[in-house]
C-alpha cells in the first residue's frame, strides 16, 4: 500500500560541495568520545570510571530520568577521560580504542519470532534505544510508552544532506530486519517514506506502509511526513528512527552485535573532494577531516548546514548526524551589502538579488547572518516554507511569551526544531526559530510532561 | 583612506565601557547602514537568506521611485499648465517637494535615533519607507511646520509609543495624514490645496473626488486619471507609476499580492453594487465602479499602505479578508459619507485596528480543527 505525498511549500537550497557517491573508510581513530549533549535533555549517570575496560556495547552511562535508557561504547578500549564542564557537567566520555574491537554478545535472534519484551530489552541493553526518538518533544523515546505509529524517513532534502539510499546500499537485509523488529514496538503501523526516484530500492521492503514523498525541502523531514500521514494529537506519541539506525538495529538482531559503524557524507564548499566515509560512531572530527579542507577560516558542522551543530576538530561526530558540512565563516563586512541587487553571490527566497536568474546555480554560502536581529516585521515569509498545518509566527510568539495553552492550541506537539530550520534561514528579521521551538518544547516537557 | 579602518578605530569608544557608550545605538545605526556587519550565525541554521530588513525596506523605497518622480513632475505641470519643458516642471516640483522630504526624513530619523539611544536598542529601518510615504500622501501646499508636527506625532504616538518598528498598530504614515487632516482640515481638503500656489495663481485644483463630492460629474478623461495628469496628493495621482511600483514589489516577493488583489476585488464589488442601485441625488452612486480604482488615493493605498506587513493581517486567509474589507470601506466612505470625499485612508486605518481580530478568528479555525481531530481520536 502506498500513498503519495507532495510538498509544495518549502525551499531547496543548492550548496556547492555536495558529496560524490564514492565511499572510503576513515582510518580508525585512536580516541572516541560519547557526548551526552547529543541526547537532548538526558542527564548522564556514569557506570564506568577512568581506566575501566569496555567492549563494544558495554554501558558507559544511563539516563538519570529513566534508568532503562542506556548509552554504550561504540568501540572496545579503555576509558581515558571524563571531560567535565561548569558544575561538573559531563561534556564527554573519551575512550582509547583497542586496535581491534571485541563485542559484547547480545545473542542472535530471529526478528520474526521474538516478542515485544525481548526487542525492547535488547535495544535498551545495546544502547540502540537512543536512536529511537519520539514526537512530541524530539527527545529519546520513553520505553514505557506505546507509540501510535513509527515513522522512518528515507528521504533527505536538506542542503548537503547524505543520500539515504547510498548509505543503505548493501544493507537491505539489515534494514528489512530492523523494520521487522521496530514493528514489534507498536500496535500501530510502521511508515516508511522515500523519494519516488528511489522506489526500486524500497518497493520490496515488507511490513511497512510505503509513502512516496516528493517536493521541496522540508519534504524529507519526518515531522512534515507525520503531519501529512497521521498527525500527533495531544497525549499521543509517535516514534521516529533514521534509516541508517534501522539497519544498525537489524544487524543487532541478525548478528547479536552492536555495530556502531556508520556512513556519513563529508560535504561543503570548503572540502577538497566531498564524498562519503565509513567510520565508527564517536570518531574524532580531526581524523575525518585530516587534510581534506581546501581553505582556511571554516566552520565545521556536524549535521547539515540548516540543523547541524558547530563542532571543533577534537569533537566527535554527532550521534544522530549523517553528514559533516564545512562552510566558510562569514565574519566579514560588506559595504552597502543591503543594497538591492548587489552582492549576487548570495541566495535568497525573495527576488532581491539577481541570483533569481540562475535557479540551478550551486551557491558557496558562508555563515554571515546577512543582517541584524530585528523585531518580526515581514509576514508571510515563514508560511512559504512551512508545509505543515501550523501558523509558524503565531506559534513562535506563543512560545516567546510562554503561553502554554496557546502553544498547545497552535500545535507545539507536532513540531520539532528541525521543522523550523528553514524559518531560521528565510527570516528577514533573523529570528532564531529553531532555538525558540526547542525552548518551547522544553517548557512543555517541564509543565505538561 | 580606508573607511572600514576609520570606523574600526573609533568603534571602541561606542562599545560597552567606551567613552560614548550611550550613543552606541546611533553609531551602530550609521555603521550598519554603511556595512552589513560581520555577525555570523550563532544558533540555529548556519546559513541565512541574503535578505534583511534594510534590503526589504529599500525595495519598497525603490518601488516608490516612479510615483515620486512623476509626482514631482506633476507638481510643476499642475501649477504651470501646458507648454513647458519637462525640466521646468520637474525643477519647480523638486523645489516644492524636497523640503517636505527633508523635514520628514530629518525629523523622523532624528526621533528614531533619539529613541534608540534613550532606550538602548538598535535603530530600525522601518522609517526609511515611512519617511518617503508621508510627503507623498500630503497636499503640496501644506505648510512645512504642519508637516513637521504631523511627522512628530506619527513617529512618537503612532510608532514609538507602541515599541517601534514591528510593534505599531496603525500605519505611521497614515497616522501622520490623519493627524494633519483632523488638526488642519482647511489645509488638507478643498479645491485649493492640491495644486501648488493654486490660490495665488488662480488655478482650479479640484480633484475628481472633490468634484464628485460636490455632486458634479468631473470632466477628467480616463486617460488623465490613469496617467495621473490631475491634482491630488503628490504620489497618488499616477496609477501607471503606482502599477510599475506594484509590479516591482510583487516580482521581488516583498509585498503581499493577496492584499492588493483583495483590495481591488472589494472595491470593485462595492462600486458595482452602488452602480446597480443608482441614485438621483448622489452622483457618486453613478460614478463608474472601475474609475474609482483610478482616482484618489485608492491605488497608492492598496499598493503601498494596505500591504504594510506590520499593520496588516498576518495570516494568509486574514490577508484576503483584510484587503477585501479595505476595498469595501474605501468605496463605501467615498460614496455615502458626505464629509470625507476620499475613503482610502480611513478604510486602511480602520482595518489596521481590526487586523488582529481578523487573524484571531482565522487562527481559531486552525485551533478548532486541531481540537476536533483530537476529539475524533478520543471518541
Amino acid at each position: 500500500m502506498s500513498k503519495d505525498i507532495r510538498i509544495k511549500k518549502g525551499l531547496d537550497i543548492k550548496l556547492k560541495g555536495k558529496a560524490q557517491q564514492k565511499l572510503s573508510s576513515v582510518s580508525r581513530s585512536k580516541i572516541f568520545a560519547i557526548k551526552p549533549s547529543n541526547f537532548h535533555g538526558i542527564i548522564p549517570k556514569l557506570t564506568v570510571k577512568v581506566g575501566d575496560k569496555v567492549n563494544v556495547g558495554d554501558v558507559v552511562f544511563y539516563a538519570k530520568q529513566n534508568e532503562q535508557i542506556k548509552f554504550t561504547s561504540p568501540v572496545s578500549g579503555e576509558i581515558k577521560e571524563i571531560v567535565r564542564g561548569a558544575k561538573r557537567k559531563i561534556l564527554s566520555v573519551k575512550i582509547i580504542a583497542d586496535a581491534k574491537d571485541t563485542y559484547k554478545d547480545f545473542g542472535i535472534k530471529s526478528p520474526s519470532k521474538i516478542t515485544h519484551q525481548e526487542v525492547k530489552k535488547n535495544l535498551l541493553e545495546s544502547g540502540c534505544w537512543a536512536s529511537i526518538k519520539q514526537r512530541p518533544y524530539d527527545i529519546i523515546a520513553n520505553p514505557d510508552d506505546s507509540p501510535k505509529a513509527i515513522f522512518i524517513s528515507a528521504s533527505a532534502t536538506a542542503p548537503l544532506a547524505a543520500n539515504p539510499v547510498f548509505i543503505l546500499n548493501g544493507r537491505e537485509k539489515e534494514f528489512q530486519a530492523g523494520i521487522e523488529v521496530l514493528g514489534k514496538l507498536t500496535e500501530g503501523k510502521v511508515h516508511l517514506s522515500f523519494n519516488p526516484a528511489d522506489a526500486s530500492f524500497f518497493n520490496d521492503i515488507q511490513g511497512v506502509i510505503l509513502h512516496k514523498v516528493s517536493g521541496k525541502h522540508p519534504a524529507g523531514n519526518v515531522g512534515v511526513q507525520i503531519s501529512k500521514i497521521d498527525p500527533v494529537n495531544s497525549g499521543e506519541k509517535v516514534w521516529v528512527v533514521q534509516p541508517q539506525d534501522v539497519a544498525t538495529i537489524g544487524k543487532l538482531f541478525l548478528t547479536g552485535k552492536y555495530d556502531a559503524s556508520k556512513i556519513i557524507a563529508l560535504a561543503g564548499s570548503q572540502v577538497e573532494s566531498p564524498q562519503y566515509y565509513k567510520l565508527i560512531q564517536g570518531a574524532q572530527i580531526s581524523d575525518i577531516l585530516d587534510g581534506k579542507l581546501s581553505r582556511d577560516n571554516s566552520r565545521i558542522i556536524s549535521g547539515n548546514p540548516l540543523t547541524g551543530e558547530t563542532v571543533i576538530l577534537n569533537d566527535s561526530v554527532g550521534y544522530y548526524d549523517n553528514e559533516i558540512s564545512v562552510l566558510p565563516e562569514g565574519d566579514h563586512y560588506s559595504l552597502f551589502g543591503w543594497m538591492p541587487f548587489f552582492g549576487n553571490d548570495k541566495f535568497s527566497m525573495s527576488r532581491t538579488f539577481f541570483s533569481f536568474l540562475t535557479p540551478k546555480k550551486e551557491y558557496d554560502l558562508d555563515t554571515n547572518l546577512n543582517g541584524e536581529d530585528r523585531a518580526m516585521v515581514v509576514t508571510g515569509e515563514m508560511e512559504k516554507v512551512m508545509p505543515m498545518d501550523i501558523y509558524p509566527m503565531q506559534l513562535l510568539k506563543a512560545v516567546l511569551i510562554e503561553d502554554i495553552e496557546n502553544m498547545e492550541n497552535l500545535g507545539i506537539y507536532e513540531v520539532a526544531p528541525e521543522d523550523f530550520a528553514l524559518i531560521d534561514f528565510v527570516s528577514s528579521s533573523k529570528i532564531e526559530a529553531q532555538d525558540i521551538i526547542r525552548q518551547g518544547l522544553d517548557l512543555m516537557i517541564k509543565e505538561v510532561g | 583612506m580606508d573607511l572600514r579602518k576609520q570606523i574600526d578605530k573609533i568603534k571602541p569608544h561606542f562599545e560597552k565601557g567606551g567613552k560614548y557608550e550611550k550613543y552606541g545605538p546611533a553609531f551602530d545605526g550609521i555603521e550598519t547602514f554603511l556595512y552589513v556587519p560581520n555577525h555570523t550565525t550563532k544558533k540555529g541554521a548556519h546559513i541565512r537568506d541574503g535578505v534583511d530588513l534594510k534590503r526589504v525596506m529599500m525595495i519598497v523605497v525603490l518601488a516608490l521611485v516612479p510615483a515620486t518622480i512623476f509626482g514631482i513632475w506633476n507638481i510643476g505641470f499642475q501649477n504651470m499648465g501646458e507648454g513647458q519643458s519637462f525640466w521646468a516642471y520637474f525643477s519647480f516640483g523638486a523645489i516644492r517637494f524636497l523640503p517636505m522630504v527633508i523635514i520628514s526624513y530629518g525629523l523622523g530619523l532624528g526621533i528614531e535615533f533619539a529613541y534608540a539611544i534613550f532606550r538602548g536598542h538598535s535603530v530600525n529601518e522601518g522609517y526609511l519607507v515611512t519617511g518617503l510615504l508621508i510627503p507623498l500622501i500630503m497636499p503640496i501646499d501644506l505648510p512645512l511646520w504642519m508637516l513637521a508636527v504631523s511627522v512628530v506625532f506619527a513617529v512618537v504616538i503612532g510608532k514609538e509609543a507602541f515599541g517601534g518598528t514591528g510593534m505599531n498598530i496603525l500605519n505611521p504614515a497614515l497616522v501622520a495624514r490623519a493627524f494633519a487632516l483632523f488638526s488642519y482640515a482647511a489645509y488638507m481638503s478643498g479645491n485649493t490645496v492640491w495644486v501648488a500656489d493654486a490660490v495665488a495663481d488662480g488655478v482650479s485644483g479640484e480633484t475628481v473626488l472633490g468634484a464628485l463630492g460636490g455632486n458634479i460629474m468631473p470632466n477628467t478623461s480616463v486617460m488623465d486619471m490613469f496617467m495621473g495628469y490631475m491634482p491630488g496628493s503628490v504620489g497618488e495621482t499616477s496609477v501607471l507609476m503606482i502599477l510599475i511600483g506594484a509590479a516591482f514589489l510583487l516580482f521581488t516577493g516583498i509585498a503581499s499580492w493577496r492584499i492588493m488583489l483583495a483590495t481591488v476585488i472589494g472595491a470593485s464589488l462595492t462600486g458595482l453594487l452602488f452602480n446597480a442601485i443608482g441614485s438621483e441625488t448622489n452622483i457618486l452612486f453613478n460614478f463608474p465602479w472601475w474609475q474609482h480604482l483610478l482616482v484618489g488615493g485608492f491605488a497608492f493605498g492598496a499598493v503601498f499602505m494596505a500591504t504594510d506587513p506590520v499593520t496588516a493581517a498576518q495570516t494568509t486567509k486574514g490577508k484576503w479578508i483584510y484587503g477585501f474589507l479595505i476595498g469595501v470601506f474605501a468605496i463605501l466612505i467615498r460614496i455615502v459619507n458626505p464629509t470625507l470625499p476620499e475613503g482610502m485612508m480611513m478604510a486602511i486605518l480602520l482595518m489596521n485596528v481590526f487586523a488582529p481580530t481578523i487573524d484571531h478568528y482565522v487562527i481559531k479555525s486552525n485551533v478548532n480543527k486541531r481540537k476536533k481531530r483530537l476529539q475524533k481520536v478520543k471518541a
